[in-house]
Protein backbone atom coordinates (compact mmCIF):
# COMPACT_ATOMS: atom_id res chain seq x y z
CA UNK A 1 0.00 0.00 0.00
CA UNK A 2 1.23 3.44 -0.86
CA UNK A 3 0.36 4.80 2.58
CA UNK A 4 2.74 2.51 4.42
CA UNK A 5 5.44 4.93 5.69
CA UNK A 6 8.04 2.17 5.86
CA UNK A 7 7.59 0.99 2.29
CA UNK A 8 9.82 3.79 0.93
CA UNK A 9 12.84 2.27 2.64
CA UNK A 10 12.41 -1.10 0.95
CA UNK A 11 15.49 -2.40 -0.84
CA UNK A 12 14.47 -3.87 -4.17
CA UNK A 13 16.76 -6.11 -6.19
CA UNK A 14 16.72 -4.87 -9.76
CA UNK A 15 18.99 -7.60 -11.14
CA UNK A 16 21.49 -10.00 -9.60
CA UNK A 17 25.17 -9.42 -10.24
CA UNK A 18 26.93 -12.35 -8.69
CA UNK A 19 27.78 -14.13 -5.49
CA UNK A 20 30.39 -13.61 -2.82
CA UNK A 21 30.55 -16.90 -0.97
CA UNK A 22 26.93 -17.78 -0.32
CA UNK A 23 25.75 -14.18 -0.31
CA UNK A 24 24.00 -13.00 -3.41
CA UNK A 25 25.00 -9.55 -4.63
CA UNK A 26 22.38 -7.66 -6.59
CA UNK A 27 22.06 -4.30 -8.23
CA UNK A 28 19.39 -2.71 -6.02
CA UNK A 29 17.39 0.49 -6.11
CA UNK A 30 19.82 1.80 -3.47
CA UNK A 31 22.75 1.00 -5.80
CA UNK A 32 20.98 2.79 -8.64
CA UNK A 33 20.67 5.94 -6.56
CA UNK A 34 24.30 5.74 -5.49
CA UNK A 35 25.38 5.44 -9.12
CA UNK A 36 23.04 8.33 -9.96
CA UNK A 37 24.68 10.43 -7.23
CA UNK A 38 28.13 9.72 -8.64
CA UNK A 39 26.94 10.66 -12.13
CA UNK A 40 25.22 13.85 -10.94
CA UNK A 41 28.21 15.03 -8.89
CA UNK A 42 30.69 14.21 -11.64
CA UNK A 43 28.68 15.96 -14.33
CA UNK A 44 28.05 18.96 -12.10
CA UNK A 45 31.69 19.41 -11.14
CA UNK A 46 33.49 18.29 -14.28
CA UNK A 47 31.11 20.08 -16.63
CA UNK A 48 31.18 23.10 -14.34
CA UNK A 49 34.95 23.25 -14.49
CA UNK A 50 35.28 22.42 -18.18
CA UNK A 51 35.11 25.99 -19.49
CA UNK A 52 37.80 27.22 -17.09
CA UNK A 53 36.35 30.69 -17.32
CA UNK A 54 38.02 33.53 -15.48
CA UNK A 55 34.61 34.97 -14.75
CA UNK A 56 32.59 31.87 -13.87
CA UNK A 57 29.17 31.03 -15.19
CA UNK A 58 26.38 29.67 -13.00
CA UNK A 59 27.43 26.03 -12.84
CA UNK A 60 31.12 26.83 -12.56
CA UNK A 61 30.35 29.33 -9.81
CA UNK A 62 28.38 26.69 -7.91
CA UNK A 63 31.18 24.14 -8.36
CA UNK A 64 33.76 26.65 -7.12
CA UNK A 65 31.50 27.56 -4.22
CA UNK A 66 31.24 23.90 -3.18
CA UNK A 67 35.01 23.53 -3.47
CA UNK A 68 35.72 26.63 -1.40
CA UNK A 69 33.06 25.71 1.15
CA UNK A 70 34.55 22.29 1.86
CA UNK A 71 38.12 23.62 1.69
CA UNK A 72 37.32 26.36 4.22
CA UNK A 73 35.57 23.87 6.49
CA UNK A 74 38.68 21.70 6.56
CA UNK A 75 41.07 24.63 6.97
CA UNK A 76 39.12 26.10 9.86
CA UNK A 77 38.78 22.81 11.77
CA UNK A 78 41.88 20.78 10.89
CA UNK A 79 44.28 23.44 9.63
CA UNK A 80 46.18 23.40 6.34
CA UNK A 81 47.55 19.95 7.15
CA UNK A 82 43.98 18.70 6.95
CA UNK A 83 43.96 19.53 3.23
CA UNK A 84 45.56 16.08 2.71
CA UNK A 85 42.10 14.71 3.30
CA UNK A 86 40.36 17.26 1.11
CA UNK A 87 39.30 14.76 -1.59
CA UNK A 88 38.03 12.35 1.08
CA UNK A 89 35.97 14.97 2.94
CA UNK A 90 34.80 16.47 -0.33
CA UNK A 91 33.64 13.08 -1.59
CA UNK A 92 31.84 12.36 1.68
CA UNK A 93 30.13 15.73 1.73
CA UNK A 94 28.99 15.78 -1.89
CA UNK A 95 27.95 12.12 -1.83
CA UNK A 96 25.82 12.46 1.30
CA UNK A 97 24.42 15.83 0.22
CA UNK A 98 23.43 14.50 -3.20
CA UNK A 99 21.75 11.32 -2.01
CA UNK A 100 19.96 13.32 0.71
CA UNK A 101 18.68 15.89 -1.77
CA UNK A 102 17.75 13.35 -4.45
CA UNK A 103 15.87 11.39 -1.79
CA UNK A 104 13.62 14.39 -1.17
CA UNK A 105 12.12 14.10 -4.65
CA UNK A 106 8.83 12.17 -4.26
CA UNK A 107 8.92 8.49 -5.23
CA UNK A 108 12.68 8.33 -4.91
CA UNK A 109 14.79 6.28 -2.52
CA UNK A 110 17.10 7.79 0.07
CA UNK A 111 20.36 5.90 0.38
CA UNK A 112 21.24 7.43 3.76
CA UNK A 113 18.12 6.06 5.45
CA UNK A 114 19.97 2.77 5.77
CA UNK A 115 22.17 2.38 8.82
CA UNK A 116 24.56 0.08 6.99
CA UNK A 117 25.47 2.89 4.60
CA UNK A 118 25.97 5.59 7.21
CA UNK A 119 27.79 3.17 9.51
CA UNK A 120 30.19 2.22 6.74
CA UNK A 121 30.90 5.85 5.94
CA UNK A 122 31.42 6.64 9.64
CA UNK A 123 33.65 3.58 10.07
CA UNK A 124 35.74 4.61 7.08
CA UNK A 125 36.32 7.95 8.80
CA UNK A 126 37.07 6.21 12.11
CA UNK A 127 39.58 3.84 10.50
CA UNK A 128 41.19 6.69 8.58
CA UNK A 129 41.67 8.56 11.85
CA UNK A 130 43.12 5.47 13.56
CA UNK A 131 45.46 4.47 10.74
CA UNK A 132 46.66 7.99 9.95
CA UNK A 133 46.92 8.86 13.65
CA UNK A 134 49.20 5.91 14.42
CA UNK A 135 51.13 6.22 11.17
CA UNK A 136 51.91 9.89 11.73
CA UNK A 137 52.24 10.10 15.51
CA UNK A 138 53.12 6.55 16.51
CA UNK A 139 52.38 5.96 20.16
CA UNK A 140 52.01 9.70 20.74
CA UNK A 141 48.55 9.20 19.29
CA UNK A 142 47.54 7.97 22.76
CA UNK A 143 48.10 11.53 24.02
CA UNK A 144 44.66 12.10 22.61
CA UNK A 145 43.23 10.24 25.61
CA UNK A 146 45.37 12.03 28.20
CA UNK A 147 44.37 15.68 28.54
CA UNK A 148 47.04 17.94 29.99
CA UNK A 149 46.74 19.58 33.39
CA UNK A 150 44.60 16.89 34.99
CA UNK A 151 45.42 15.76 38.56
CA UNK A 152 46.89 12.27 38.65
CA UNK A 153 44.26 10.79 40.96
CA UNK A 154 41.38 11.39 38.51
CA UNK A 155 43.47 10.65 35.41
CA UNK A 156 42.35 7.00 35.08
CA UNK A 157 38.73 8.07 35.08
CA UNK A 158 39.36 10.80 32.51
CA UNK A 159 41.30 8.43 30.25
CA UNK A 160 38.50 5.87 30.51
CA UNK A 161 35.93 8.50 29.52
CA UNK A 162 38.09 9.77 26.65
CA UNK A 163 38.58 6.25 25.27
CA UNK A 164 34.88 5.52 25.58
CA UNK A 165 33.92 8.75 23.81
CA UNK A 166 36.48 8.02 21.10
CA UNK A 167 35.09 4.54 20.53
CA UNK A 168 31.50 5.76 20.46
CA UNK A 169 32.29 8.30 17.76
CA UNK A 170 31.43 6.09 14.76
CA UNK A 171 28.13 5.19 16.42
CA UNK A 172 26.99 8.77 17.01
CA UNK A 173 28.48 9.83 13.69
CA UNK A 174 26.45 7.27 11.74
CA UNK A 175 23.25 7.21 13.78
CA UNK A 176 22.91 11.01 13.63
CA UNK A 177 22.70 10.99 9.84
CA UNK A 178 20.68 7.80 9.61
CA UNK A 179 18.09 8.79 12.24
CA UNK A 180 17.64 12.29 10.88
CA UNK A 181 16.99 11.11 7.36
CA UNK A 182 14.80 8.18 8.43
CA UNK A 183 12.65 10.22 10.81
CA UNK A 184 12.26 13.04 8.32
CA UNK A 185 11.10 10.74 5.56
CA UNK A 186 8.70 8.87 7.84
CA UNK A 187 7.17 12.15 9.03
CA UNK A 188 6.78 13.39 5.48
CA UNK A 189 5.17 10.13 4.42
CA UNK A 190 2.76 10.06 7.39
CA UNK A 191 1.52 13.59 6.75
CA UNK A 192 1.33 12.93 3.02
CA UNK A 193 -0.82 9.86 3.69
CA UNK A 194 -3.21 12.05 5.72
CA UNK A 195 -3.83 14.05 2.57
CA UNK A 196 -4.94 11.00 0.60
CA UNK A 197 -6.98 9.64 3.51
CA UNK A 198 -8.82 12.94 4.05
CA UNK A 199 -9.12 13.52 0.32
CA UNK A 200 -11.12 10.35 0.00
CA UNK A 201 -13.64 11.49 2.66
CA UNK A 202 -15.89 13.83 0.69
CA UNK A 203 -15.93 17.61 0.37
CA UNK A 204 -15.03 18.35 4.00
CA UNK A 205 -12.18 15.94 3.76
CA UNK A 206 -10.76 17.76 0.77
CA UNK A 207 -10.97 21.08 2.63
CA UNK A 208 -9.40 19.47 5.68
CA UNK A 209 -6.65 17.92 3.59
CA UNK A 210 -5.18 21.36 2.90
CA UNK A 211 -3.82 21.41 6.45
CA UNK A 212 -1.57 18.34 6.09
CA UNK A 213 -0.71 19.55 2.60
CA UNK A 214 0.57 22.83 4.00
CA UNK A 215 2.43 20.87 6.64
CA UNK A 216 4.05 18.64 4.03
CA UNK A 217 5.18 21.72 2.10
CA UNK A 218 6.68 23.20 5.28
CA UNK A 219 8.24 19.87 6.23
CA UNK A 220 9.77 19.52 2.79
CA UNK A 221 11.45 22.88 3.25
CA UNK A 222 12.68 21.77 6.66
CA UNK A 223 13.91 18.46 5.26
CA UNK A 224 15.78 20.34 2.57
CA UNK A 225 17.61 22.16 5.34
CA UNK A 226 18.15 18.94 7.26
CA UNK A 227 19.50 17.22 4.15
CA UNK A 228 22.13 19.94 3.73
CA UNK A 229 22.81 20.31 7.43
CA UNK A 230 23.34 16.61 8.05
CA UNK A 231 25.77 16.37 5.14
CA UNK A 232 27.59 19.41 6.54
CA UNK A 233 27.58 18.02 10.09
CA UNK A 234 28.93 14.72 8.83
CA UNK A 235 31.70 16.52 6.96
CA UNK A 236 32.63 18.87 9.81
CA UNK A 237 32.70 16.02 12.35
CA UNK A 238 34.95 14.14 9.94
CA UNK A 239 37.25 17.18 9.90
CA UNK A 240 37.25 17.40 13.71
CA UNK A 241 38.08 13.70 14.03
CA UNK A 242 40.81 14.01 11.40
CA UNK A 243 42.19 16.98 13.33
CA UNK A 244 42.63 14.64 16.30
CA UNK A 245 44.67 12.32 14.09
CA UNK A 246 46.81 15.21 12.84
CA UNK A 247 47.25 17.00 16.19
CA UNK A 248 46.63 14.45 18.94
CA UNK A 249 47.76 16.76 21.76
CA UNK A 250 44.74 18.35 23.41
CA UNK B 1 1.82 -4.78 5.33
CA UNK B 2 3.20 -3.79 2.01
CA UNK B 3 2.01 -5.98 -0.79
CA UNK B 4 4.62 -5.20 -3.33
CA UNK B 5 4.00 -5.29 -7.05
CA UNK B 6 7.57 -6.40 -7.57
CA UNK B 7 7.83 -10.10 -8.22
CA UNK B 8 11.32 -10.30 -6.85
CA UNK B 9 10.97 -9.96 -3.13
CA UNK B 10 14.04 -9.72 -0.93
CA UNK B 11 13.96 -12.71 1.37
CA UNK B 12 13.04 -12.02 4.96
CA UNK B 13 11.43 -8.72 4.07
CA UNK B 14 8.12 -9.67 5.72
CA UNK B 15 7.95 -7.93 9.09
CA UNK B 16 11.57 -6.80 9.08
CA UNK B 17 12.23 -3.07 9.22
CA UNK B 18 14.08 -2.49 5.91
CA UNK B 19 17.04 -0.50 7.30
CA UNK B 20 17.76 -3.36 9.73
CA UNK B 21 17.23 -6.15 7.20
CA UNK B 22 20.65 -7.74 7.17
CA UNK B 23 20.05 -9.71 3.97
CA UNK B 24 20.34 -6.49 1.97
CA UNK B 25 23.57 -5.37 3.64
CA UNK B 26 25.99 -7.17 1.36
CA UNK B 27 24.56 -5.70 -1.83
CA UNK B 28 24.44 -2.21 -0.36
CA UNK B 29 28.00 -2.42 0.92
CA UNK B 30 29.37 -3.66 -2.39
CA UNK B 31 27.71 -0.86 -4.30
CA UNK B 32 28.60 1.74 -1.71
CA UNK B 33 32.25 0.68 -1.96
CA UNK B 34 32.19 0.77 -5.77
CA UNK B 35 30.40 4.10 -6.11
CA UNK B 36 32.30 5.78 -3.29
CA UNK B 37 35.69 4.72 -4.62
CA UNK B 38 34.76 5.73 -8.17
CA UNK B 39 33.55 9.09 -6.91
CA UNK B 40 36.68 9.52 -4.80
CA UNK B 41 38.94 8.82 -7.75
CA UNK B 42 36.94 11.13 -10.02
CA UNK B 43 37.07 13.91 -7.45
CA UNK B 44 40.70 13.47 -6.44
CA UNK B 45 42.09 13.00 -9.95
CA UNK B 46 39.81 15.04 -12.18
CA UNK B 47 37.31 17.43 -10.65
CA UNK B 48 39.15 18.92 -7.68
CA UNK B 49 42.49 19.61 -9.41
CA UNK B 50 40.54 21.26 -12.21
CA UNK B 51 38.47 23.51 -9.97
CA UNK B 52 41.46 24.19 -7.72
CA UNK B 53 43.47 25.16 -10.79
CA UNK B 54 40.78 27.56 -11.95
CA UNK B 55 40.56 29.23 -8.56
CA UNK B 56 44.33 29.40 -8.24
CA UNK B 57 44.84 30.89 -11.68
CA UNK B 58 42.16 33.47 -10.95
CA UNK B 59 43.84 34.40 -7.68
CA UNK B 60 47.17 34.64 -9.47
CA UNK B 61 45.61 36.81 -12.13
CA UNK B 62 44.07 39.08 -9.51
CA UNK B 63 47.37 39.31 -7.62
CA UNK B 64 49.20 40.10 -10.88
CA UNK B 65 46.67 42.77 -11.77
CA UNK B 66 46.96 44.34 -8.34
CA UNK B 67 50.77 44.31 -8.61
CA UNK B 68 50.56 45.91 -12.05
CA UNK B 69 48.18 48.54 -10.76
CA UNK B 70 50.60 49.23 -7.91
CA UNK B 71 53.49 49.64 -10.36
CA UNK B 72 51.43 52.01 -12.50
CA UNK B 73 50.47 53.99 -9.43
CA UNK B 74 54.13 54.28 -8.43
CA UNK B 75 54.90 55.48 -11.94
CA UNK B 76 52.20 58.12 -11.88
CA UNK B 77 53.32 59.18 -8.40
CA UNK B 78 56.86 59.61 -9.71
CA UNK B 79 55.56 61.62 -12.67
CA UNK B 80 53.54 63.79 -10.33
CA UNK B 81 56.57 64.34 -8.08
CA UNK B 82 58.70 65.27 -11.13
CA UNK B 83 56.06 67.68 -12.33
CA UNK B 84 55.82 69.29 -8.92
CA UNK B 85 59.59 69.56 -8.70
CA UNK B 86 59.72 71.21 -12.13
CA UNK B 87 56.99 73.59 -11.06
CA UNK B 88 58.84 74.49 -7.88
CA UNK B 89 62.09 74.96 -9.82
CA UNK B 90 60.38 77.24 -12.31
CA UNK B 91 58.84 79.21 -9.50
CA UNK B 92 62.20 79.58 -7.77
CA UNK B 93 63.80 80.61 -11.06
CA UNK B 94 61.13 83.19 -11.68
CA UNK B 95 61.60 84.50 -8.17
CA UNK B 96 65.36 84.76 -8.68
CA UNK B 97 64.99 86.57 -11.99
CA UNK B 98 62.48 88.97 -10.44
CA UNK B 99 64.79 89.65 -7.51
CA UNK B 100 67.76 90.19 -9.77
CA UNK B 101 65.85 92.55 -12.03
CA UNK B 102 64.52 94.48 -9.06
CA UNK B 103 67.98 94.82 -7.55
CA UNK B 104 69.51 95.90 -10.85
CA UNK B 105 66.84 98.45 -11.46
CA UNK B 106 67.12 99.77 -7.93
CA UNK B 107 70.89 100.12 -8.34
CA UNK B 108 70.44 101.89 -11.68
CA UNK B 109 67.89 104.24 -10.23
CA UNK B 110 70.17 104.93 -7.30
CA UNK B 111 73.08 105.72 -9.61
CA UNK B 112 70.95 107.94 -11.78
CA UNK B 113 69.62 109.73 -8.72
CA UNK B 114 73.15 110.23 -7.46
CA UNK B 115 74.46 111.74 -10.70
CA UNK B 116 71.40 113.97 -10.86
CA UNK B 117 71.92 115.04 -7.26
CA UNK B 118 75.61 115.74 -7.91
CA UNK B 119 74.73 117.83 -10.92
CA UNK B 120 72.16 119.72 -8.94
CA UNK B 121 74.57 120.29 -6.08
CA UNK B 122 77.17 121.58 -8.48
CA UNK B 123 74.66 123.89 -10.07
CA UNK B 124 73.54 125.00 -6.63
CA UNK B 125 77.08 125.79 -5.58
CA UNK B 126 77.68 127.69 -8.80
CA UNK B 127 74.51 129.64 -8.34
CA UNK B 128 75.46 130.45 -4.78
CA UNK B 129 78.85 131.59 -6.01
CA UNK B 130 77.20 133.77 -8.63
CA UNK B 131 74.86 135.19 -6.01
CA UNK B 132 77.77 135.99 -3.72
CA UNK B 133 79.71 137.64 -6.56
CA UNK B 134 76.66 139.58 -7.64
CA UNK B 135 76.04 140.60 -4.05
CA UNK B 136 79.63 141.71 -3.66
CA UNK B 137 79.44 143.65 -6.88
CA UNK B 138 76.17 145.18 -5.81
CA UNK B 139 77.65 146.08 -2.45
CA UNK B 140 80.60 147.70 -4.18
CA UNK B 141 78.18 149.60 -6.41
CA UNK B 142 76.19 150.62 -3.32
CA UNK B 143 79.35 151.97 -1.74
CA UNK B 144 80.21 154.00 -4.87
CA UNK B 145 76.65 155.31 -5.14
CA UNK B 146 76.63 156.13 -1.41
CA UNK B 147 79.95 157.94 -1.72
CA UNK B 148 78.72 159.92 -4.77
CA UNK B 149 75.47 160.72 -2.99
CA UNK B 150 77.31 161.78 0.17
CA UNK B 151 79.68 163.93 -1.87
CA UNK B 152 76.78 165.63 -3.66
CA UNK B 153 74.80 166.17 -0.44
CA UNK B 154 77.78 167.58 1.41
CA UNK B 155 78.62 169.79 -1.61
CA UNK B 156 75.11 171.15 -1.58
CA UNK B 157 75.17 171.76 2.13
CA UNK B 158 78.49 173.41 2.48
CA UNK B 159 79.01 174.51 -1.07
CA UNK B 160 82.25 172.77 -1.47
CA UNK B 161 83.12 169.24 -2.43
CA UNK B 162 84.63 167.23 0.35
CA UNK B 163 87.74 165.25 -0.08
CA UNK B 164 87.29 161.80 -1.61
CA UNK B 165 89.13 160.05 1.18
CA UNK B 166 86.99 161.69 3.88
CA UNK B 167 83.81 160.72 2.08
CA UNK B 168 85.07 157.21 1.61
CA UNK B 169 85.93 156.88 5.29
CA UNK B 170 82.60 158.30 6.36
CA UNK B 171 80.66 155.96 4.04
CA UNK B 172 82.72 153.02 5.25
CA UNK B 173 81.92 154.05 8.81
CA UNK B 174 78.21 154.35 8.03
CA UNK B 175 78.07 151.04 6.16
CA UNK B 176 79.84 149.24 8.97
CA UNK B 177 77.29 150.32 11.58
Amino acid sequence: MATDPIHQFQIVNLFPVGKIGHTEIAFTNSAAYMVAAVVIISIFLIAGASRRALVPGRIQSAAELTYEFVANTIRSTAGTEGMKFFPFVFTLFTFILTVNLVGLIPYTFTVTTHIVITATLALSVFLTVLVYGFWKNGLHFFNLFVPKGIPVYILPLIVFIEVLSFLSRPISHSVRLFANMLAGHITLKVFASFITLLGGAGIFGIVGATLPLALVVALTALELLVAFLQAYVFAILTCIYLNDAIHPGH
Amino acid sequence: MATNSHTEQPSGHKGAFPPFDSTTFASQLVWLAITFIVLYVLMAKVALPKIGGIIESRQKRIADDIAEAGALKAQSDAALAAYEKALADARAGAQAIANETRDKQAAEAEARRKTLEDGLNAKLAEAEKTIAATKQAAMANVRGIAADATKAIVERLIGKAPADTAVDAAVGEALKS
